[in-house]
């Protein structure tokens, strides 16, 4: 009766303000908690007329496919592989550009090229793979017309798996490393001057202020960054790779990651017992694997950590 | 950065060759392809089918475009539904994204970290697409709407976190304190002293909430089959990729109808005000990712 009160007590007086954050609440409300609710589909045999709650338990029948069947392994797999090729592609350029952006001189040189190099990040990913059709198709596209011109054949990127292992990593790099390089530019403006003009008195040379200051420097921003993306590794890039790969058969193995797969089985072939049960092996794991890393980042630096 | 006094020693020149080589080699790279895009919209036909694409068109010409604009009805609607859904959507996300984070920034307010773990933790589970898709179709019945391309994006804990960390830096406990004793209230001091007062960040939040709304396709992939509820990005999607019936392309009075550049054209008129927009914008976003990035 006692904590009742104090409730009431704390609404009333602060009546207003908790009206204020009424809108907000509800919103996560209905759009993310209610679907949390909606696992339990994952461990039901569903139909359209009896929904979500009526329809019939089927344990674990729904897993059993996703796992024998060998689809788990194969796009837990892939969205693995390709997440840690991106976190280190596009961390390891956005570094580099960084650096080369904060010590380089030509101020007029450096701000077009990084006015450049961020406007991938403002396009949507139709855009940008219309962009790559106009580089890369079989018949018209300009890599194949500059190959033809060579003498040499051309090369048809949509059939064959072993280009995109390479091709993904460099467009999300493309599209990412101009916002990258922004956030370590600011990491890097945030380190001490007095530093570099010791060195400088010191005689050190750029590339000794670089590997001696600027680096060991930026070693807790790189180490969270890369932690960060590592928590998210279990969620892959849908839009990247349903615009670029859409629904292409023959790279489908290499490039199927669990989101494509949990949207190919809801909207396309309707099987939504493996499509739930992907969505809900996805969720799980993804909150284990972000509860690790967060627990990693906290016992390096405590303020950066999630929560 | 250069320094006063700084001499033309051997390791200076090096690096600024490899560093204009390096730097210059991203800024081609991702500058091209949009030249390469635009180049090529303007070309005939005929040239395309004769050489491809290329990086200097054969034959200038506007008849992709023209044909855009013959029939540029589906366009303009796609447009409207872009521009409606993206300004309205901002607006609203801005507005009471603020206002929740003044709440939660407000240290009287006993459930205020509960309230922001509770929120917080929708970004650590989630129930995944399926049962998402089912609660906007089934049970809301969102499907076909214009709400629905809103309410997909309308908030994120990202920024309502970003805002609230603006505001308790920004804006001094003393002047909410002094607005009180004066007898206003929350919502009061809300409106007229804090979100003035927030403006830079209403500015820079407001422009990636912006250009998420703009670029999003997905939401009427999942959830808009009628054309006219699609906004701009989907319709590109289908355009490009020939998934309903191009049913603009008319190929009457034409030997070679601009397909091929009819798909770069379409590309450029859904790309073309991100582009204009981009040299005003572009420091306000900077700014945005610096705020998010610089924890307190």
């Amino acid at each position: 009766m006692r904590a009742n009160g104090g409730i009431i007590s704390e609404l009333k007086r602060n009546s207003v303000l908790y009206v204020m954050v009424v809108p907000v609440i509800l919103y996560f409300l209905v759009f993310c908690y209610l679907p949390m609710a909606g696992i339990v589909m994952a461990f039901k045999n569903f139909n359209y007329v009896q929904k979500i709650f009526r329809s019939p338990w089927n344990g674990f029948n729904n897993f059993r496919y996703f796992f024998v069947s060998g689809k788990a392994w194969l796009v837990t797999r892939n969205t693995f592989m390709y997440n840690l090729i991106f976190i280190a592609a596009y961390n390891f350029f956005s570094l580099v550009i960084a650096i080369f952006v904060a010590e380089m001189s030509g101020k007029l040189y450096k701000k077009s090229a990084q006015s450049f190099m961020f406007l991938p990040y403002f396009i949507s990913w139709v855009v940008t793979a219309a962009l790559m059709y106009n580089l890369f198709n079989y018949e018209f596209g300009i890599v194949n017309n500059i190959l033809k011109s060579l003498g040499k054949k051309s090369i048809d990127i949509y059939s064959n798996p072993k280009y995109w292992y390479f091709i993904l990593p460099a467009i999300y790099v493309w599209k990412w490393a101009g916002f990258g390089s922004v956030l370590y530019l600011a990491a890097i403006m945030g380190i001490d001057q007095e530093c570099y003009e010791a060195a400088k008195i010191d005689g050190a040379t750029v590339y000794q202020k670089i590997f001696f200051i600027t680096l060991p420097n930026l070693k807790p921003t790189l180490a969270i960054m890369i932690l960060l993306g590592l928590g998210r590794i279990a969620r892959g890039e849908f839009d990247m790779f349903y615009q670029l790969i859409g629904n292409n058969g023959l790279l489908m193995n290499s490039t199927d990651i669990i989101d494509t797969l949990v949207f190919r089985s809801l909207m396309g072939t309707l099987d939504f017992g493996m499509a739930s049960a992907a969505g809900a092996y996805q969720s799980v794991l993804c909150f284990v694997i972000l509860m690790l890393a967060n627990y990693t980042i906290k016992k390096m630096h405590r303020d950066y950590a999630l929560f | 950065m250069r320094r006063k006094g700084e001499f033309l020693t051997f390791d200076f020149l090096t690096f600024n060759i490899l560093a204009r080589f390096v730097v210059g080699f991203f800024g081609l790279v991702t500058l091209l392809p949009f030249l390469l895009l635009l180049l090529n919209s303007l070309s005939s036909e005929h040239a395309v089918i004769m050489h491809g694409f290329s990086f200097v068109p054969q034959e200038f010409s506007l008849a992709a475009y023209r044909m855009i604009f013959n029939q540029p009805i589906k366009v303009i609607n796609a447009y409207a539904i872009s521009i409606f859904v993206t300004t309205v959507g901002t607006a609203t996300s801005l507005f009471f994204s603020s206002m929740a984070a003044f709440v939660l920034n407000r240290k009287n307010v006993r459930y205020r970290n509960a309230i922001a773990f509770f929120i917080y933790f929708t970004t650590l589970f989630s129930g995944g697409l399926v049962p998402y898709y089912f609660l906007i179709v089934s049970y809301l019945k969102l499907k076909n709407t214009i709400a629905v391309l809103i309410l997909t994006q309308l908030f994120s804990v990202f920024y309502i976190l970003i805002l609230r960390n603006f505001i308790t830096h920004t804006i001094p406990e003393s002047l909410v304190e002094s607005a009180k004793i004066d007898g206003a209230s929350d919502f009061r001091i809300f409106l007229t002293i804090v979100l003035p007062l927030i403006k830079p960040a209403l500015a820079s939040i407001g422009l990636f909430i912006s250009l998420g709304y703009w670029n999003d396709w997905w939401s009427a992939m999942m959830f808009n089959e009628k054309e006219n509820l699609q906004p701009l990005q989907f319709m590109l999607y289908k355009m490009f990729w020939n998934i309903s019936v191009l049913g603009q392309i008319t190929g009457v009075g034409y030997t070679n109808p601009p397909r091929e550049t009819f798909k770069l054209a379409m590309t450029v008129v859904a790309t073309g005000p991100v582009f204009l927009l981009y040299p005003f914008v572009q420091k306000y976003f900077v700014k945005g990712i610096i705020l998010g990035a610089v924890k307190e």
